[in-house]
C-alpha cells in the first residue's frame, strides 16, 4: 500500500494545543464542524475534543500558504511547532489485511429547488440541526434560527431527503437512519425550547426498526406531542416581508393544506461521495447499484476483494450500534485469516522494576503546570510552587511551561530517581486525560502509580475564575495543598494478575452462535458450541431465500457442515446449561445432556440464544389452513407446494404481534419478508393481486429496492391504523379480509386463497441462563447489552458477550456480522491471556460485614458475593477482578465494612480537613 | 494458510467504524495503521448533538 500522507504544517510532537497560534491567525473561515454556522480559524484544531488534540494548518485559507505573507502563527507559537514550509510525503505500507470504514456523505439538498435551501436561511439540514442543539454548538445549545436568531415556535422536519427517491436524485434506497434522528431532534428540541414548540414531522413511512425505538416514537408522539404528518411535502414557500415558511402539502384525506413554520429541517440521506467512490475503483473492489459496497448475506462483511474487509455506512446505510457491531466483524474477519501472525508486529514494553516504597517516610513532589498560558496566564504559578515547598513532606516542588510534553516528563523520570521522591502530586488540567501519562512516568521511574493525584488547577481554577487572578491563585495553593495532604497517605496498590481460559463456549447453534463459534476457531481457539436442541441451523433453517434470491438452507448447511470439520469446534446438541461458576477468564459450567451432568471451563461466553416466531391470536389463525404465518409460507415454498401454483389471489397483514401495546417493538424482518414473499408469489403467477396491508412498510437500506421492485410488479399496499385493523372472516369457504383504504377512505372488502400473517419475533426465554452470567433482560425478553450504542456485542458482566436474535430481531446478515463481532471482542480478552486488575478496588472486612446484601444487590458489575466457606461464611466478599471501583458498594455499606483502596476514609477526610484550613 | 503473513492491519477511516475496528485488531495482538483523511479521528458521530434512544451525549 502506499499512501499520501498530507502536511498538516504542525509538528504534532509539539504542538501543545495552546491555542496562541489561532489567537493570532487572521483568516475566519466556516468551521466544517459546526457545519458553516460559526468559525474557526485558519489554524485551527476542529473541536475542542479533537483526538490528537493538535492543530492544523488548511492550506486551502492559510495566507502564508496561499500568498507567502502573514505567517503570524509560526512567530507566535511557544514551541516551535507550525511549520508552513511542510510538504507531502509519501509513506509505503506492507499489512496483512484492509478494513475499509470510509463512512458517507450526508446528502447535498441544494439541488432541490422546491425547498429552497439554498435560498431560505431557516431551512436547515438535519446535520445543521444537531449543531444548533448541541450544547458545544455555535448557539451554545440555544435553540434559535438561523436568519434572526429568534427563538422558533413551530418547526417541521422533512424526511427522505436525498432517499427513496429517483424523481429528485438518483436514491432510491432508504438511509435507514433519518426517521430515528429526526424523531430524536424534535424530542431534544422540545427539551431545550419547552413543550411550547411545536414539531411536526412530515413522512412517508416512519422506520423506527432498531431496538427501543418504536418505544420512543411512541413516546415522542404520545407523552411529547411531537406531531406525525404522512405526507411529502411539495413546496416551501418564503413568507412575504418575514423569514417564515410556508408549506402546502396533501394530507391523507387527499385535501390540500396549508401551514406556516418558522423553521424547516431537512432529514437529508446518506450517500457514498464521489471520493470514496474512487477510493474502490483505487482498491478493485466492486460496489452495488447504489455505490455502496458490495457484500454476501452469509459473508457480511467481506468485499469483493479477498482481505479486504467493509464495515460501517461505506457498507450500506446503517446507525450507529450497527457500525460498530460491523466494525468488530471485520476485525474478526482479518484476525481469521491473519490468526498465525498475531502478535508478530506488535511490540512489548519494558518494565522498569518497582521501588518498594514500605515504610518510607514520605517524600513528595509537586509539579505545577503553566499550560502554557491556559493556567500561568490567570494563576501565579512560581508563586504556587513556592507555597508547596512549604507543606509537609514536600520535597520538592518546580514549576513547567508544559507538564504534558514528552521532554518535561523525560525531566520528571529524572527528578523522581534523583530526589528519591516517592509520592507525586501534578497540578495541571484534568485527570480524566492526562493521568494515565504522568502515572507512566511514574512506573518508567519505578514508582508504583497509585502514589498519584492531581489537582486540576485549569478547568477548575484558571478557566473558571479569569477575572480574579488573585483568588485564583489562593485557590490553586489550597487544591494542591488538598492533594498533598491526600498523596501523603496513599499507599502502593497491587494489581493481581488472573489466567484467562483460553476455552470458549457459545450459547445456541443458530447462524448467530455459528458465526461466533466458526470465528472463533478461525482465530484459534477452541470453541464449545451448546446446543438444546438435536441439530445445529436454528431458525434460519425455516427460511427460504435471502433477499439477493441465495437460498438460505443449503448456505446454512455449508456452515453446519464446515463447523462439523472444524477440529477446534466442539458441538455438544441435546445439551443444557445447569448451572455456572466463576467469573471473566475462569467460568465453569455444568452442561447437562440425557446422559448426565459433566462441566465444562472456559474463558468467555456468547450468548446467542436466538428467538422464535410468535403464534398469531388473532385474524382467524387456526381456522383455515389458507391462514399461515410467514415462515409456514416459507415453509410451503421450500416444499413447492402445489397449491401456491394455483392462487388466485394473496393478502399479508404486517404488525402481527408487533408494535401492539402488549409487545411494543418492530421485529424488524417481517415487512422486508412479506415483500420479498410477494415478489416470489408474483413469479409464480404475475396476474395474482396482491396486497400487503401494513402500518408503515420499513424495508431499511438497499432493503426498499425490493419494495420499489413490488410496487412495480403490481403488489397493492394499504395501510391501516393500530385502532381500525383489518377484520378477517371466513365466509362460505372464502377468508374475506375488511379494510378500510387510507387514500379512498373508504372500506374495502378482499377475498383471498392465502392470507399471510406476518408475526412477531419473540426471543427465546433465558432466563435461568441470565441469572447464570448475571446479566439482564428488558421487559420485552431481549438481554441488555452493555451500552446500546458503542456496546452492543458484550454485557456489562465481563468476559460475557451476545449477539443474534437474542439481542433483538435481526435478518441474518446482521445475526452473522453480530456472531463474527461477539467473537471478536471475546478474542480481545482471550489474547491477553492473562487479566490484571486495577488497583483501585473495594475490599470488605468481614468482621464489620454485617450480611445485609445491600452491596450485593447493588452492584451494577456482579463484584460482591456471599463468602460461601471458611470462618467468614455469608458475610460478603469482592472479587477484584469484577470491581470497576465505582464506589456505589462504599457508599450504600451501612455497617462502613467496604473501602475503596485509593479513596479511603482517612485520605479524603485528609483531603476535605486540609481544604478546612482554606474555608477559615 | 501460509506462514509469512503479515500481522499487520491497515484501517481506512477514523469514525466510529474505523475505531472500533482498530481497537478490537490492536487488542487482538495486531498492529494497526489507522488512516484517515481529515486532521481529527471521531467521524460524523463527534458532530451529533445526542444519541437515542438513551439521550447520552454522542461526544
Amino acid at each position: 500500500m502506499e499512501l499520501i500522507k498530507y502536511p498538516r504544517y504542525v509538528d504534532e510532537s509539539k504542538c501543545i494545543a495552546c491555542n496562541a497560534c489561532a489567537e493570532k491567525c487572521p483568516k475566519k473561515v466556516p468551521s466544517e464542524y459546526d457545519t458553516g454556522l460559526a468559525k474557526r480559524k485558519a489554524i485551527y484544531v476542529p473541536y475542542a475534543q479533537a483526538v490528537p488534540l493538535k492543530y492544523c494548518v488548511d492550506p486551502e485559507t492559510c495566507i502564508y500558504i496561499l500568498k507567502k505573507r502573514c505567517g503570524a502563527c509560526v512567530k507566535k507559537c511557544p514551541t516551535g511547532a507550525v511549520d508552513l514550509e511542510q510538504q507531502e510525503e509519501t509513506v509505503a505500507l506492507n499489512v496483512g489485511s484492509v478494513i475499509l470504514t470510509a463512512g458517507f456523505q450526508p446528502f447535498d439538498p441544494s439541488q432541490f429547488d422546491s425547498y429552497g435551501y439554498a435560498k431560505h436561511p431557516n431551512v436547515v439540514t438535519s446535520m445543521e440541526m444537531e449543531r444548533i442543539l448541541s450544547a458545544s454548538g455555535p448557539t451554545g445549545g440555544h435553540l434559535v434560527r438561523p436568519s434572526d436568531d429568534k427563538e422558533p415556535q413551530k418547526i417541521a422536519w422533512f424526511q427522505c431527503v436525498g432517499s427513496r427517491d429517483l424523481n429528485r436524485c438518483d436514491n432510491s434506497y432508504c438511509s435507514s437512519v433519518c426517521c430515528m434522528y429526526a424523531i430524536k431532534e424534535a424530542v431534544v428540541a422540545k427539551e431545550h425550547a419547552g413543550d411550547g414548540l411545536d414539531c411536526a414531522i412530515f413522512y412517508m413511512d416512519m422506520r423506527t426498526h432498531g431496538k427501543d425505538f418504536e418505544r420512543f416514537y411512541d413516546n415522542a408522539r404520545e407523552k411529547q406531542g411531537v406531531r406525525f404528518i404522512s405526507s411529502r411535502v411539495h413546496t416551501i414557500d418564503p413568507v412575504p416581508n418575514s423569514d417564515d415558511l410556508e408549506l402546502r402539502y396533501v394530507d391523507e384525506n387527499g385535501d390540500i393544506q396549508k401551514e406556516v413554520f418558522d423553521m424547516v429541517v431537512l432529514s437529508i440521506g446518506l450517500e457514498t461521495s464521489a471520493q470514496q467512490r474512487a477510493l474502490a475503483k483505487k482498491l478493485g473492489i466492486k460496489l452495488s447499484d447504489n455505490h455502496f459496497c458490495q457484500t454476501a448475506t452469509f459473508d457480511p462483511v467481506a468485499t469483493s476483494r479477498k482481505g479486504i474487509y467493509v464495515s460501517g455506512a461505506f457498507q450500506g446505510p446503517k446507525d450507529i450500534p450497527q457500525s460498530v457491531i460491523d466494525a468488530s466483524a471485520a476485525a474478526s474477519a482479518a484476525g481469521e485469516i491473519l490468526a498465525d501472525a498475531r502478535g508478530s508486529q506488535t511490540k512489548a514494553k519494558e518494565i522498569v522494576p518497582e521501588t518498594d516504597i514500605i515504610g518510607q517516610r514520605p517524600r513528595i513532589g509537586v509539579f505545577v503546570c503553566k499550560c502554557g498560558i491556559n493556567i500561568a496566564g490567570v494563576v501565579d504559578v512560581p508563586a504556587v510552587a513556592d507555597y508547596a515547598k512549604t507543606l509537609p513532606y514536600v520535597e520538592y516542588a518546580t514549576d513547567n511551561l508544559y507538564s504534558c510534553s514528552q521532554d518535561t516528563q523525560d525531566n520528571m523520570v529524572e527528578i523522581i530517581k534523583k530526589e528519591k521522591l516517592n509520592r507525586i502530586v501534578v497540578a495541571a488540567c484534568t485527570p480524566k486525560t492526562h493521568e494515565p501519562l504522568f502515572q507512566e512516568s511514574m512506573i518508567n521511574a519505578g514508582l508504583n502509580k497509585y502514589l498519584f493525584e492531581m489537582a486540576n488547577i485549569r478547568n477548575q481554577d484558571s478557566w473558571v475564575h479569569k477575572n480574579n487572578p488573585e483568588l485564583a491563585t489562593q485557590k490553586a495553593m489550597d487544591l494542591v495543598r488538598m492533594a498533598v495532604s491526600k498523596v501523603a497517605l496513599k499507599e502502593a496498590l497491587k494489581e493481581s494478575e488472573l489466567k484467562i481460559n483460553q476455552t470458549a463456549m457459545v450459547v445456541g447453534g443458530g447462524v448467530a452462535g455459528m458465526a461466533a463459534a466458526q470465528s472463533l476457531a478461525q482465530q484459534g481457539y477452541e470453541t464449545h458450541i451448546i446446543e438444546k436442541s438435536d441439530h445445529l441451523g436454528g431458525q434460519a433453517l425455516n427460511i427460504y431465500k435471502t433477499t439477493s434470491g441465495e437460498d438460505v438452507r443449503s448456505k446454512v448447511k455449508d456452515l453446519i457442515k464446515a463447523i462439523d470439520q472444524d477440529k477446534r469446534v466442539h458441538t455438544h446438541l441435546n445439551t443444557t446449561i445447569a448451572a455456572v461458576d466463576g467469573f471473566v477468564g475462569n467460568f465453569k459450567s455444568t452442561l447437562a445432556n440425557a446422559d448426565g451432568e459433566y462441566s465444562l471451563e472456559h474463558g468467555v461466553v456468547v450468548m446467542a440464544t436466538g428467538g422464535s416466531a410468535f403464534e398469531p391470536d388473532e385474524y382467524e389463525y387456526g381456522n383455515d389452513p389458507r391462514i399461515v404465518t410467514s415462515l409456514q409460507l416459507d415453509k410451503m415454498m421450500m416444499a413447492k407446494d402445489p397449491s401456491l401454483a394455483s392462487l388466485q389471489s394473496a393478502v399479508f397483514i404486517q404488525c402481527v404481534g408487533s408494535r401492539e401495546p402488549q409487545r411494543p417493538y418492530c421485529s424488524r424482518v417481517c415487512c422486508t419478508h412479506s415483500v420479498h414473499n410477494a415478489l416470489e408469489l408474483k413469479k409464480l403467477n404475475p396476474d395474482m393481486p396482491i396486497y400487503i396491508l401494513h402500518r408503515d412498510v420499513r424495508t431499511y437500506g438497499e432493503r426498499e429496492l425490493l419494495y420499489k421492485e413490488a410496487r412495480e410488479a403490481g403488489v397493492i399496499f394499504i395501510r391501516y391504523e393500530l385502532d381500525n385493523k383489518p377484520q378477517v372472516a371466513i365466509k362460505n369457504g372464502a377468508i374475506t379480509v375488511n379494510v378500510i383504504d387510507h387514500i379512498l377512505g373508504r372500506p374495502l372488502e378482499l377475498e383471498t386463497d392465502l392470507l399471510t400473517l406476518a408475526s412477531a419475533v419473540l426471543p427465546n426465554k433465558a432466563n435461568d441462563l441470565a441469572q447464570f452470567f448475571k446479566v439482564p433482560i428488558n421487559d420485552d425478553g431481549f438481554f441488555v447489552e452493555r451500552h446500546a450504542k458503542l456496546g452492543p456485542v458484550e454485557f456489562a458482566t465481563d468476559g460475557v458477550f451476545l449477539c443474534g436474535i437474542a439481542h433483538y430481531p435481526k435478518p441474518l446478515d446482521e445475526s452473522i456480522a453480530q456472531g463474527k463481532a461477539a467473537a471478536s471482542r471475546a478474542v480481545t480478552l482471550l489474547a491477553r491471556k492473562t487479566l490484571h486488575t486495577s488497583g483501585e478496588v473495594a475490599e470488605t472486612n468481614p468482621m464489620w460485614c454485617s450480611s445485609c446484601g445491600v452491596c450485593v444487590s447493588i452492584c451494577p458489575y456482579s463484584a460482591p458475593t456471599f463468602t460461601e466457606e471458611g470462618p467468614f461464611t455469608g458475610k460478603a466478599q469482592i472479587n477484584p477482578v469484577l470491581c470497576k471501583g465505582c464506589g456505589l458498594c462504599v457508599a450504600s455499606c451501612r455497617s462502613g465494612a467496604i473501602h475503596l483502596k485509593g479513596f479511603d476514609n482517612d485520605q479524603i477526610f485528609a483531603q476535605i480537613f486540609s481544604l478546612d484550613e482554606a474555608v477559615r | 494458510m501460509s506462514k509469512d503473513v503479515i500481522g499487520s492491519v491497515m484501517v481506512v477511516g477514523g469514525g466510529i467504524a474505523g475505531m472500533q475496528s482498530a481497537l478490537d485488531l490492536a487488542d487482538s495482538g495486531y498492529y494497526v495503521y489507522l488512516v484517515e483523511k481529515g486532521p481529527s479521528i471521531g467521524g460524523v458521530m463527534a458532530q451529533l448533538d445526542k444519541t437515542f434512544p438513551t439521550n447520552d451525549c454522542a461526544m
